[in-house]
Formats: structure tokens, C-alpha cells, sequence
């Protein structure tokens, strides 16, 4: 029990500690760097919950392909950061207020969710534990086996979109020249002449 | 999953493996650098033809009883047979109507054909659809397909708008389709249709799932084209390209008119004194802009466009109906509609001058000398949809009307009897033209044999159906009668 919950307080600390320096370190690409490290912290209080899968895909999509690609936003594009951060300290009163605002209602949605009647019951509702099937194994037959009409008509229309944008937008253009390796290798050697060039004269 | 869940889906598993190998097929031929690419073309279009009718068997081999699929939110009934057999025959006289079309305006790209048998994959899956997320999925795939088909002559200025302005406003209707869908699961606790038609006997709705219905109406009003949710169709059809106009003027209009009636009748049905005047509203309205707004039109799409937001009213008076007698009549008319709108389409792709298309009801003067088969035909399909006896047309709306009387519902039958007055004077408009006025500049002699095959098989139905109407009537009845007992 105690190993879990020094898990948690490394996990949840980390986390918190890399959010912070997301926003105040002055390096951008030093942000995103603290960015990925918060996801994976992230990552590892949703394995202490039981919700390996969510873990997983925290660690794919936003780790993978969303954090990688604000890197390269960052680096492709030539934004002046400190020009940003110049008016910080201007809207801290403003932020701070909506802060405020976020942390009172969560409050209230915590507190309500403690005091209404059967609250505890709900909150139990809420993520039922099937014996013996894990949450990746669940949706797989939600997705796979339950649902699999749906899923191939999502396919089929994703297809049909993907024609669509084609037929729509895709044109030869007949302005630009382009290899054809077909061609120049059937390009027989008549069209080619080897000479020999003397040094110090030209052809 | 066993092999036995997927038999009710075979038809449109069947089309979704052709589909994609068409695709291949398309895009492994196309070795040309031109933009269009005739052979191709010709090539998909033709097996497309094929893999539809093809499906027409296969659907028809597993008419017999009801049987489900995918936990239950894939249903396969007469109803839905006799519908699915209609889109089919609809999308396959689309893609013949518009070979001639795509190929004199420099469009004719194989993907054409690959997106309308994608859209009646979506149609076929909007029809059989038993659980409101299977709805959606079918209706997007479907009405992806169709905006791009509608932009599908991209140098074309009016066709991107017309397909820009049906996909904002497309989305826009999925919208609230999809949170009157949210409203019904939240109030109803599930969302399939089997499920909520046992809730639903059990007493009357919740205030919350009936708002929740009539988002759903709302969003499915929109598809249909009617009245209000109508504004996007007269520009659509008018800026898409003809062919295409053709296509969207009868297989979506009767897969979402199908889908339409099985969702208000087989989940919603016990709750049908709840919804039934918004349905009366939606149906009325329709009517009278039907036919008040097109006698001001100068152009034939636009017009057939108001004429096609008619028609929605008048199916919508068998929905208002809500027994058996008015399910009969939606699938009666649906059949008609069918055969009058490719007849009618059809002989609008006739009207080129100087290879090029024209649209405005003007330029069919004189059409009696010049091309006096195709003008006689013309006038067929007018007189129908106006409703003259002994015509088709006036048959489909007959079962209609009385189905309605016989529930009780008076007021509707007149307006609609009212409204088919004041609309034949725009049909005979288009006679008069054609019979009395003459040309300063008549129209280019070539007709295509295929459009000729279709406007004669088209016009001998609608002449000849008074002798057999047995031939649509019973299986419509069988098909109400399977969706009621459902």
C-alpha cells in the first residue's frame, strides 16, 4: 500500500513540477521537452488507477504525435517568445482571477458530489470492474466484436472521403517537368555519346 | 461473430468488397494524363451497372422474413427489400443517365461511378438501419458521397457552390439529427429502434423524447427536402450537374423517405398523436411551396426541384396517416416517383444546343417537330405528376389521398388535392411550350440510344400501369405489411 502511494506522490508531484516549468522556462523547445514529461507522468497515475490503456494512448497520441508536432511548430516557425511573455505579469490578475473562478467551482463539484445522496454509489457507477477483463481487452470487444458494423461503415466513409478530397482537389499539372524512371530507362544508347575530353581543351 | 450474423448484410457486404474493387480497378486502369479519361470510365460505369444489379438479386434472394443482424442494429424485412430494390434500380439509371453528359463536359472520371454506388451503399444501410447510430452512419456515408458528386464538375463555378452550400448545410441537419438522436438516448436509455418501440407502448413519451423526435424529424426533414428545411434543394439542383441532379432527385429522396417512415413508424410509432401534427405541418407546407413557388421558375432543374418538394409533401400525407393503408401508399408513390423522375430527367438531358446543355423551359419550344417522340414522352411525365388519369401518377397519389380520408384526416386530403390543382398548371406550362410555342433556335437532332431506351421503358410504365397495378401494389402492401408487423 505504501509503495502505491509514494507512486502517486512521485507521479502527481512530477507532474505538477513539470506543469510548472512548461509555463516558466524560457526556452520553448525546453517547454515542450517539460510538456512530454508531464504527459508521461500523466501516463503513469492513470496505470495507478487501473486505466492501463488510457496510459497507453496518452502516451502514443500526446507523447507521440501531438508533443512531436508542437516541436516542430516550434521549431519551423519563428515566433519571438520573450515578445510573447512581455505582458505576463499585465494579465496576472486577470488569469488569476480565472484560476480562482476554475478552482472554487471544482470545489463546489467535488463537495456536491460528496454530499448528494447514494454519491458514493454513483462514483462506483461509474467505472464498474469486470472480473477478468481488462479495460483494453473491453473496448477491443466493444469496438471489434460489439460494434463492428460501425466500425467498418466508419471506414467505408473515411474512404469516401479521402476519394472525395482527391477527385476534388487532386490535378495534373502540366506546367512542370517530372522524372519518369520508366522512361529514362528504356532510353536506348543512341541518344547518349561518351567523348572523350583532353585536358585543357573543351569539346 | 459467427458467418450467419453477416447473411441479412450480404447485399451490401457484396457491394462494399465491388466497390472498393472497382476502386482498384479505376485507379490501376488510369494510365492517361488527361483529366478525363473516357475509357475507363465507360469501363467502371459499366460493371457498376453490373454490381447493382447484381445486388437487386441478392436482395430480392433474402426477401422472404424479417432477420437481424450485428446485435441488432441491422434489419433486413419486405420493407426494406422493396426499397433497397428501388434505390438500386434508381442509382443504375443515374449512372446510364449521365455517360453521355460527363463525357461532352470533359468530367467523365471512373470515380463518378464509384461514388454514386458508394452512396447507395449508405442509402441501402440508411434503409435497413434498426439502431439510431446505424442511421447515421449510413445517412453520412451517403451524403458524403453526394457532396461531392454534387461539385463533381469542379471547373464549373455553380457546381462547387452547389456542392460547398449542400455540405455546410448537410452538416448543419446532421447536427441536429444527431442531438435529437443524443435527446432520445438520454431520455430513452437506448437507441434502438426494437428497444424503443417496447418503451414506447408502454405509455406515453417524456416531454424530453418527444423534443428529442422532433430534432430527429428535423434532421431527417432536411434530407427529404421538405418544408422548412427546403432552402438548400432548389440551388443544389440547380448548380449540380444534370445527370447528377437527376441521381439526387430520386435515389436519396426515397432511401431517406424509407428511412424517414421506418423510424417514425417502427420505434416512434406508438408515440404517433405526439409528432403527427409536425409531420401534418412539414407535409402541408410542403405541398403549397411545392407548387406556389414553382409556377415563377424559368429553369427546368429549378422547377423540377420545387416539383420533387411537392412530391415530399404528398409521400409525407401517408406518413401523417401512420397505419398500414398510408405506408402502402409512401411505397406505391416512392415506385411511381421513381419512374416519372427518370423519365423526366432523362428527357431534360436530351435538351443540348450546339453540344451544350440548356435549362431553361424556354428552350423547349418547339420541341413537338423536332424531336417529336421525346416531347410526347415529356408530356407523359408531366401529365402524371400533375396526376391525370388514367396515368400513373394520379394512381399513386389516389392511394394516398385515400388512406388519408380514411383516417380521418380530410383537411390534408383537400390541401393536397387543392395543391395538385394549382401544380398542373406548371406541368401544362412545360406541355404548352413544347406543343405551341416554336423555336427561334431548335434544339440538336443526336439522342443517345440509352436515354431513348429509358424514356420509352419509363413512359410505357406510366401509360400501361392502370392495366397491371398489381405489379407495385402487392408488394407495397406486403412491404407496409412486414414494417408494421416489425
Amino acid at each position: 500500500m505504501i509503495v502505491g502511494a509514494l507512486a502517486f506522490y512521485m507521479f502527481a508531484f512530477v507532474t505538477v513540477a513539470a506543469g510548472v516549468l512548461v509555463i516558466s522556462s524560457r526556452n520553448p523547445v525546453h517547454s515542450v521537452l517539460f510538456l512530454i514529461l508531464a504527459f508521461f507522468n500523466s501516463a503513469g497515475l492513470f496505470v495507478l488507477l487501473g486505466a492501463e490503456f488510457l496510459a497507453m494512448i496518452l502516451v502514443v497520441v500526446y507523447v507521440g504525435a501531438v508533443a512531436v508536432l508542437f516541436m516542430f511548430v516550434v521549431m519551423m516557425l519563428d515566433i519571438n517568445f520573450t515578445a510573447l511573455r512581455s505582458g505576463f505579469l499585465q494579465y496576472l490578475p486577470l488569469g488569476g482571477l480565472v484560476g480562482l473562478i476554475l478552482l472554487a467551482e471544482l470545489l463546489v463539484v467535488a463537495g456536491g458530489w460528496q454530499s448528494i445522496a447514494g454519491g458514493a454509489k454513483m462514483a462506483q457507477a461509474a467505472a464498474p470492474l469486470a472480473k477478468g477483463v481488462t479495460n483494453t481487452h473491453a473496448l477491443g470487444q466493444l469496438i471489434y466484436t460489439h460494434n463492428v458494423y460501425l466500425f467498418q461503415a466508419a471506414g467505408l466513409i473515411l474512404l469516401v472521403a479521402m476519394i472525395g478530397a482527391i477527385v476534388l482537389t487532386h490535378r495534373r499539372r502540366v506546367d512542370v517537368k517530372r522524372q519518369r524512371i520508366a522512361d529514362q530507362n528504356a532510353r536506348g544508347t543512341d541518344t547518349v555519346e561518351v567523348r572523350k575530353v583532353e585536358v585543357g581543351k573543351g569539346i | 461473430m459467427s458467418i450467419d450474423q453477416i447473411i441479412p448484410a450480404l447485399p451490401e457486404v457484396f457491394v462494399a468488397c465491388m466497390v472498393m474493387a472497382l476502386l482498384m480497378l479505376g485507379v490501376f486502369q488510369k494510365g492517361a494524363l488527361a483529366d478525363q479519361d473516357v475509357k475507363s470510365f465507360r469501363l467502371i460505369s459499366g460493371l457498376s451497372v453490373g454490381v447493382l444489379g447484381l445486388t437487386v438479386l441478392l436482395v430480392v434472394m433474402l426477401a422472404d422474413r424479417q432477420l437481424m443482424a450485428f446485435n441488432n442494429m441491422f434489419v433486413v424485412d419486405g420493407f426494406a427489400t422493396y426499397a433497397k430494390v428501388l434505390v438500386l434500380i434508381a442509382s443504375a439509371a443515374a449512372i446510364v443517365l449521365s455517360a453521355g453528359y460527363l463525357e461532352r463536359h470533359g468530367v467523365a472520371r471512373f470515380e463518378y461511378a464509384v461514388l454514386v454506388v458508394f452512396a447507395t451503399l449508405g442509402m441501402m444501410m440508411m434503409i435497413s438501419a434498426n439502431d439510431l447510430i446505424s442511421l447515421y452512419m449510413g445517412l453520412e456515408m451517403q451524403s458524403l458521397s453526394l457532396y461531392v458528386v454534387a461539385a463533381f464538375q469542379r471547373e464549373d463555378q455553380r457546381s462547387t457552390e452547389a456542392g460547398l452550400k449542400y455540405f455546410v448545410l448537410g452538416a448543419l441537419a446532421s447536427g441536429m439529427l444527431l442531438y435529437g438522436a443524443s435527446l432520445v438516448y438520454g431520455f430513452a436509455g437506448t437507441t434502438n429502434f426494437s428497444v424503443l418501440a417496447d418503451l414506447l407502448k408502454g405509455g406515453a413519451p417524456s416531454v424530453g423524447l418527444v423534443v428529442g423526435i422532433v430534432f430527429v424529424v428535423a434532421g431527417l426533414a432536411f434530407k427529404v427536402s421538405a418544408v422548412p428545411f427546403h432552402m438548400w434543394t432548389p440551388d443544389v439542383y440547380e448548380g449540380a450537374p444534370t445527370p447528377v441532379t437527376a441521381f439526387f432527385s430520386v435515389a436519396p429522396k426515397i432511401a431517406a423517405l424509407a428511412l424517414f417512415t421506418r423510424v417514425m413508424m417502427e420505434p416512434f410509432g406508438d408515440a404517433a398523436d405526439s409528432w403527427r401534427q409536425v409531420i401534418i405541418f412539414v407535409s402541408v407546407a410542403s405541398m403549397v411551396l411545392g407548387a406556389v413557388a414553382a409556377v415563377a421558375q424559368r429553369n427546368i432543374k429549378r422547377l423540377m426541384a420545387y416539383s420533387s418538394i411537392g412530391h415530399v409533401g404528398y409521400v409525407l400525407i401517408g406518413l401523417c396517416v401512420a397505419n398500414e393503408a398510408g405506408v402502402r401508399g409512401i411505397l406505391v408513390y416512392l415506385a411511381i416517383y421513381l419512374v416519372m423522375n427518370v423519365g423526366a430527367f432523362a428527357c431534360i438531358l436530351c435538351m443540348k444546343r450546339g453540344d451544350r446543355m440548356v435549362e431553361q423551359i424556354s428552350d423547349l419550344a418547339g420541341m413537338s417537330k423536332t424531336h417529336p417522340m421525346i416531347a410526347f414522352a415529356l408530356l407523359v411525365f408531366m401529365f402524371s405528376m400533375a396526376g391525370v388519369p388514367p396515368l400513373a401518377g394520379f394512381f399513386a397519389k389516389l392511394y394516398i389521398f385515400w388512406a388519408a380520408i380514411d383516417a380521418g384526416l380530410v383537411g390534408v386530403a383537400v390541401i393536397g388535392v387543392l395543391t395538385s390543382v394549382i401544380g398542373a398548371f406548371y406541368y401544362l406550362r412545360i406541355v404548352r411550350v413544347m406543343y405551341f410555342e416554336d423555336a427561334e433556335d431548335p434544339l440538336d437532332a443526336g439522342v443517345s440510344r440509352e436515354l431513348k431506351i429509358l424514356i420509352g421503358v419509363a413512359a410505357f410504365i406510366i401509360c400501361f400501369f392502370f392495366i397491371q397495378p398489381n405489379l407495385i401494389l402487392e408488394p407495397a402492401a406486403a412491404a407496409a405489411k412486414a414494417l408494421l408487423a416489425g
